[in-house]
Protein backbone atom coordinates (compact mmCIF):
# COMPACT_ATOMS: atom_id res chain seq x y z
CA UNK A 1 0.00 0.00 0.00
CA UNK A 2 3.13 2.30 0.56
CA UNK A 3 3.97 1.80 -3.04
CA UNK A 4 0.49 2.80 -4.14
CA UNK A 5 0.46 5.81 -1.80
CA UNK A 6 3.39 6.88 -3.25
CA UNK A 7 2.64 6.68 -6.95
CA UNK A 8 -1.00 8.45 -5.82
CA UNK A 9 0.78 11.53 -4.15
CA UNK A 10 3.06 12.06 -7.23
CA UNK A 11 -0.13 11.32 -9.70
CA UNK A 12 -1.69 14.63 -7.67
CA UNK A 13 1.58 16.32 -7.64
CA UNK A 14 1.44 15.99 -11.56
CA UNK A 15 -2.41 17.55 -11.59
CA UNK A 16 -0.73 21.02 -11.88
CA UNK A 17 -4.53 22.92 -10.59
CA UNK A 18 -4.48 20.68 -7.27
CA UNK A 19 -0.23 21.35 -6.89
CA UNK A 20 -1.25 25.09 -7.52
CA UNK A 21 -3.69 24.62 -4.43
CA UNK A 22 -1.38 23.15 -2.37
CA UNK A 23 -2.92 19.30 -2.29
CA UNK A 24 -1.75 16.80 -0.44
CA UNK A 25 -2.31 13.04 -0.43
CA UNK A 26 -1.91 11.44 3.02
CA UNK A 27 -4.26 8.44 2.83
CA UNK A 28 -5.48 6.25 -0.12
CA UNK A 29 -7.22 2.75 0.90
CA UNK A 30 -9.10 0.32 -1.16
CA UNK A 31 -12.15 2.85 -2.55
CA UNK A 32 -10.81 5.80 -0.07
CA UNK A 33 -8.89 8.41 -0.17
CA UNK A 34 -8.02 11.58 2.09
CA UNK A 35 -6.48 14.57 0.70
CA UNK A 36 -5.25 17.82 2.89
CA UNK A 37 -4.87 21.62 1.55
CA UNK A 38 -3.39 24.12 3.58
CA UNK A 39 -5.00 27.33 4.18
CA UNK A 40 -2.99 30.22 2.19
CA UNK A 41 -3.91 33.95 1.48
CA UNK A 42 -4.87 32.89 -2.35
CA UNK A 43 -8.01 30.83 -1.88
CA UNK A 44 -9.55 33.20 0.77
CA UNK A 45 -13.19 34.41 -0.35
CA UNK A 46 -13.81 36.67 2.22
CA UNK A 47 -10.72 38.97 2.74
CA UNK A 48 -12.98 40.80 6.13
CA UNK A 49 -12.37 37.19 7.61
CA UNK A 50 -10.00 35.10 5.91
CA UNK A 51 -12.42 32.14 5.45
CA UNK A 52 -11.27 30.45 2.63
CA UNK A 53 -13.46 30.60 -0.95
CA UNK A 54 -15.79 27.65 -1.44
CA UNK A 55 -14.71 26.64 -4.75
CA UNK A 56 -11.33 26.19 -3.27
CA UNK A 57 -13.00 23.45 -0.87
CA UNK A 58 -15.22 22.37 -3.78
CA UNK A 59 -11.83 21.96 -5.73
CA UNK A 60 -10.56 19.81 -3.12
CA UNK A 61 -13.57 17.71 -2.52
CA UNK A 62 -13.80 16.65 -6.07
CA UNK A 63 -9.99 15.83 -6.09
CA UNK A 64 -10.56 13.59 -3.33
CA UNK A 65 -14.12 11.96 -4.75
CA UNK A 66 -11.85 10.99 -7.81
CA UNK A 67 -9.06 9.57 -5.99
CA UNK A 68 -11.00 7.42 -4.10
CA UNK A 69 -12.85 6.24 -7.42
CA UNK A 70 -9.64 5.76 -8.70
CA UNK A 71 -8.37 3.52 -5.58
CA UNK A 72 -11.24 1.29 -5.65
CA UNK A 73 -10.87 -2.42 -6.03
CA UNK A 74 -12.93 -2.44 -9.80
CA UNK A 75 -9.24 -1.06 -10.53
CA UNK A 76 -10.78 1.78 -13.15
CA UNK A 77 -8.13 3.02 -15.61
CA UNK A 78 -10.23 6.60 -15.45
CA UNK A 79 -12.59 8.52 -13.98
CA UNK A 80 -14.44 12.05 -14.77
CA UNK A 81 -17.14 13.82 -12.34
CA UNK A 82 -20.77 13.55 -13.63
CA UNK A 83 -22.11 15.92 -10.67
CA UNK A 84 -20.99 16.74 -7.20
CA UNK A 85 -23.50 18.89 -4.73
CA UNK A 86 -21.86 19.83 -2.10
CA UNK A 87 -23.46 21.44 1.65
CA UNK A 88 -21.90 23.94 3.56
CA UNK A 89 -22.33 23.71 7.45
CA UNK A 90 -20.01 26.58 8.37
CA UNK A 91 -17.09 28.85 7.71
CA UNK A 92 -13.87 26.97 7.50
CA UNK A 93 -11.40 28.68 10.27
CA UNK A 94 -8.79 30.71 8.80
CA UNK A 95 -5.57 29.87 8.66
CA UNK A 96 -6.51 26.24 9.12
CA UNK A 97 -6.02 23.35 7.03
CA UNK A 98 -8.92 21.85 4.95
CA UNK A 99 -8.75 17.78 5.06
CA UNK A 100 -11.40 16.04 2.56
CA UNK A 101 -11.59 12.01 2.51
CA UNK A 102 -13.58 10.36 0.51
CA UNK A 103 -15.15 7.27 0.00
CA UNK A 104 -16.29 5.73 -3.14
CA UNK A 105 -18.94 3.41 -1.68
CA UNK A 106 -21.05 1.94 -4.77
CA UNK A 107 -19.78 1.01 -8.57
CA UNK A 108 -21.71 -0.19 -11.22
CA UNK A 109 -20.33 -1.51 -14.76
CA UNK A 110 -20.00 2.26 -15.53
CA UNK A 111 -20.73 4.73 -12.33
CA UNK A 112 -19.21 5.36 -9.14
CA UNK A 113 -21.11 6.90 -6.13
CA UNK A 114 -19.25 9.01 -3.64
CA UNK A 115 -19.77 10.86 -0.29
CA UNK A 116 -16.66 13.04 0.73
CA UNK A 117 -16.37 15.10 4.12
CA UNK A 118 -13.94 17.99 4.32
CA UNK A 119 -13.59 19.11 7.78
CA UNK A 120 -10.39 21.87 9.72
CA UNK A 121 -8.71 21.50 13.32
CA UNK A 122 -12.12 20.60 14.67
CA UNK A 123 -12.75 17.61 13.12
CA UNK A 124 -16.32 16.36 15.08
CA UNK A 125 -18.21 19.62 12.63
CA UNK A 126 -17.55 19.28 9.40
CA UNK A 127 -17.02 22.55 7.08
CA UNK A 128 -18.91 20.98 4.14
CA UNK A 129 -20.02 17.13 3.20
CA UNK A 130 -20.38 16.03 -0.66
CA UNK A 131 -21.80 13.38 -2.58
CA UNK A 132 -21.24 12.60 -6.70
CA UNK A 133 -22.09 10.73 -9.33
CA UNK A 134 -18.61 9.78 -11.36
CA UNK A 135 -17.37 7.74 -14.71
CA UNK A 136 -15.69 4.49 -14.75
CA UNK A 137 -14.26 3.40 -17.02
CA UNK A 138 -12.94 -0.78 -16.43
CA UNK A 139 -9.94 -1.58 -17.79
CA UNK A 140 -10.37 -3.51 -21.29
CA UNK A 141 -11.62 -7.28 -20.93
CA UNK A 142 -12.35 -7.31 -17.15
CA UNK A 143 -14.84 -9.29 -15.11
CA UNK A 144 -17.65 -7.48 -13.53
CA UNK B 1 -36.57 67.75 -14.96
CA UNK B 2 -33.14 67.17 -13.91
CA UNK B 3 -30.78 66.92 -16.49
CA UNK B 4 -29.46 63.11 -17.09
CA UNK B 5 -25.72 62.37 -16.09
CA UNK B 6 -23.52 61.89 -19.14
CA UNK B 7 -22.80 58.48 -19.80
CA UNK B 8 -19.47 58.58 -19.26
CA UNK B 9 -19.95 59.30 -14.85
CA UNK B 10 -22.69 56.30 -15.29
CA UNK B 11 -19.79 54.12 -16.97
CA UNK B 12 -17.34 54.84 -14.52
CA UNK B 13 -19.27 54.52 -11.27
CA UNK B 14 -20.66 50.84 -12.47
CA UNK B 15 -17.70 49.59 -13.68
CA UNK B 16 -15.58 50.79 -10.23
CA UNK B 17 -17.96 49.11 -7.91
CA UNK B 18 -17.93 46.10 -10.02
CA UNK B 19 -14.03 46.32 -10.11
CA UNK B 20 -14.15 46.70 -6.27
CA UNK B 21 -16.29 43.79 -5.47
CA UNK B 22 -14.36 41.51 -7.62
CA UNK B 23 -11.60 43.00 -6.64
CA UNK B 24 -11.96 42.10 -3.32
CA UNK B 25 -11.87 38.47 -3.39
CA UNK B 26 -8.36 36.98 -3.55
CA UNK B 27 -9.46 33.24 -4.74
CA UNK B 28 -10.89 35.07 -7.79
CA UNK B 29 -7.38 37.24 -8.42
CA UNK B 30 -5.90 33.45 -8.50
CA UNK B 31 -8.40 32.05 -10.94
CA UNK B 32 -7.89 35.24 -13.06
CA UNK B 33 -11.78 35.83 -13.37
CA UNK B 34 -12.61 39.44 -15.17
CA UNK B 35 -15.81 40.03 -15.75
CA UNK B 36 -17.58 41.81 -18.67
CA UNK B 37 -20.50 44.20 -18.12
CA UNK B 38 -23.33 45.30 -20.63
CA UNK B 39 -25.52 47.02 -18.51
CA UNK B 40 -26.24 45.07 -15.39
CA UNK B 41 -25.89 41.21 -17.33
CA UNK B 42 -22.30 40.39 -16.35
CA UNK B 43 -20.19 37.75 -17.97
CA UNK B 44 -17.66 36.04 -16.25
CA UNK B 45 -14.61 35.17 -18.36
CA UNK B 46 -11.38 32.50 -17.52
CA UNK B 47 -8.47 32.96 -19.50
CA UNK B 48 -6.96 29.77 -20.17
CA UNK B 49 -3.95 29.17 -17.97
CA UNK B 50 -1.55 26.31 -17.51
CA UNK B 51 -2.29 26.06 -13.86
CA UNK B 52 -5.86 24.92 -14.43
CA UNK B 53 -5.50 21.69 -15.79
CA UNK B 54 -6.67 18.55 -14.09
CA UNK B 55 -5.49 16.00 -16.51
CA UNK B 56 -2.78 16.61 -18.58
CA UNK B 57 -2.69 14.02 -20.61
CA UNK B 58 -5.92 14.67 -22.46
CA UNK B 59 -5.56 17.80 -21.19
CA UNK B 60 -8.52 19.32 -19.76
CA UNK B 61 -9.64 21.60 -17.04
CA UNK B 62 -9.36 20.32 -13.38
CA UNK B 63 -13.02 19.68 -12.27
CA UNK B 64 -12.25 21.96 -9.10
CA UNK B 65 -11.52 25.07 -11.59
CA UNK B 66 -14.88 24.21 -13.52
CA UNK B 67 -16.62 24.04 -10.04
CA UNK B 68 -14.94 27.36 -8.56
CA UNK B 69 -15.89 29.48 -11.70
CA UNK B 70 -18.97 28.33 -11.55
CA UNK B 71 -19.17 29.44 -7.60
CA UNK B 72 -17.60 32.52 -8.51
CA UNK B 73 -19.89 33.42 -11.09
CA UNK B 74 -23.35 32.57 -9.21
CA UNK B 75 -21.96 34.29 -6.07
CA UNK B 76 -20.57 37.70 -7.86
CA UNK B 77 -24.02 37.67 -9.92
CA UNK B 78 -26.05 37.53 -6.70
CA UNK B 79 -24.24 40.21 -5.14
CA UNK B 80 -23.70 42.35 -8.12
CA UNK B 81 -27.57 42.25 -8.65
CA UNK B 82 -28.10 43.83 -5.23
CA UNK B 83 -25.30 46.29 -5.55
CA UNK B 84 -26.64 47.27 -9.10
CA UNK B 85 -30.33 47.78 -7.09
CA UNK B 86 -29.11 49.69 -4.07
CA UNK B 87 -26.31 51.83 -6.44
CA UNK B 88 -29.27 52.65 -8.90
CA UNK B 89 -31.91 53.94 -5.88
CA UNK B 90 -29.05 55.73 -4.33
CA UNK B 91 -29.08 53.21 -1.08
CA UNK B 92 -25.40 53.08 -0.96
CA UNK B 93 -22.91 55.81 -1.53
CA UNK B 94 -20.76 54.61 -4.79
CA UNK B 95 -17.49 56.49 -3.54
CA UNK B 96 -17.67 54.47 -0.19
CA UNK B 97 -17.97 51.65 -2.13
CA UNK B 98 -14.91 52.27 -4.57
CA UNK B 99 -13.56 53.06 -1.58
CA UNK B 100 -14.09 49.41 -0.10
CA UNK B 101 -16.80 49.92 1.71
CA UNK B 102 -18.60 46.75 0.04
CA UNK B 103 -21.67 45.47 1.52
CA UNK B 104 -21.33 41.32 3.12
CA UNK B 105 -21.42 38.43 0.12
CA UNK B 106 -23.48 36.28 -0.20
CA UNK B 107 -22.96 32.94 2.04
CA UNK B 108 -23.06 29.67 -0.19
CA UNK B 109 -25.51 27.25 1.82
CA UNK B 110 -24.91 24.17 -1.04
CA UNK B 111 -23.54 23.96 -4.45
CA UNK B 112 -24.47 21.31 -7.18
CA UNK B 113 -22.18 21.15 -10.27
CA UNK B 114 -23.74 19.54 -13.43
CA UNK B 115 -19.85 18.38 -15.63
CA UNK B 116 -21.80 17.98 -19.55
CA UNK B 117 -18.16 17.28 -21.20
CA UNK B 118 -14.70 17.91 -20.65
CA UNK B 119 -13.38 21.96 -19.92
CA UNK B 120 -10.85 22.13 -23.00
CA UNK B 121 -7.60 23.98 -22.72
CA UNK B 122 -9.13 26.97 -22.93
CA UNK B 123 -11.14 30.66 -22.13
CA UNK B 124 -14.56 29.89 -20.13
CA UNK B 125 -17.47 31.86 -20.14
CA UNK B 126 -20.37 31.66 -17.80
CA UNK B 127 -23.59 33.78 -16.92
CA UNK B 128 -25.38 33.72 -13.90
CA UNK B 129 -29.65 33.72 -13.43
CA UNK B 130 -30.91 34.87 -10.29
CA UNK B 131 -34.07 32.95 -10.02
CA UNK B 132 -35.20 34.15 -6.92
CA UNK B 133 -33.79 36.61 -4.45
CA UNK B 134 -35.12 37.00 -1.48
CA UNK B 135 -34.69 38.72 1.93
CA UNK B 136 -33.09 35.63 3.48
CA UNK B 137 -32.52 33.18 0.77
CA UNK B 138 -31.30 32.88 -2.94
CA UNK B 139 -31.84 30.46 -5.88
CA UNK B 140 -28.86 30.54 -8.85
CA UNK B 141 -28.16 28.85 -11.93
CA UNK B 142 -25.00 29.21 -13.84
CA UNK B 143 -24.40 27.99 -16.86
CA UNK B 144 -20.54 27.54 -18.20
CA UNK B 145 -19.73 27.19 -22.05
CA UNK B 146 -16.13 27.40 -24.20
CA UNK B 147 -16.07 27.26 -27.69
CA UNK B 148 -19.73 27.68 -28.91
CA UNK B 149 -22.81 29.44 -26.62
CA UNK B 150 -25.09 26.62 -27.46
CA UNK B 151 -23.19 23.38 -26.37
CA UNK B 152 -22.32 24.36 -22.10
CA UNK B 153 -19.50 22.47 -20.91
CA UNK B 154 -21.05 22.69 -17.14
CA UNK B 155 -24.11 23.52 -15.20
CA UNK B 156 -24.15 24.71 -11.68
CA UNK B 157 -26.94 25.35 -9.02
CA UNK B 158 -26.41 27.89 -5.97
CA UNK B 159 -28.57 28.15 -2.80
CA UNK B 160 -27.13 31.26 -0.73
CA UNK B 161 -28.04 33.24 2.43
CA UNK B 162 -28.50 36.76 1.77
CA UNK B 163 -26.04 38.96 4.15
CA UNK B 164 -28.17 40.87 6.65
CA UNK B 165 -29.13 43.86 5.89
CA UNK B 166 -29.01 47.40 8.47
CA UNK B 167 -32.06 49.15 8.11
CA UNK B 168 -31.17 53.16 7.34
CA UNK B 169 -32.71 54.63 9.45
Amino acid sequence: MTDNLTIARQFIQALPFSRALGMQLTDLGPGTATIRMPWDAHLVGDPATGVLHGGAISALMDTASGASVMSHPAAPVSTATLDLRIDYMRPASPGQTITARAECHHVTRSVAFVRVVAVDDDADRPVAVGTGAFTLDRPKGAAE
Amino acid sequence: MKRPEPVQVIKYRRDAALAALVGAVPYIQFLGIQFDRRGDELTAILPYDAKLIGNPSLPALHGGVTASFLEVTGLIGLAWASLWDDLETGRIDPNAVTAGALPPLPKTIDFTVDYLRAGLPRDCYARARVNRSGRRYASVQVEAWQDNRDRPFALGSVHCLMPEITQPT
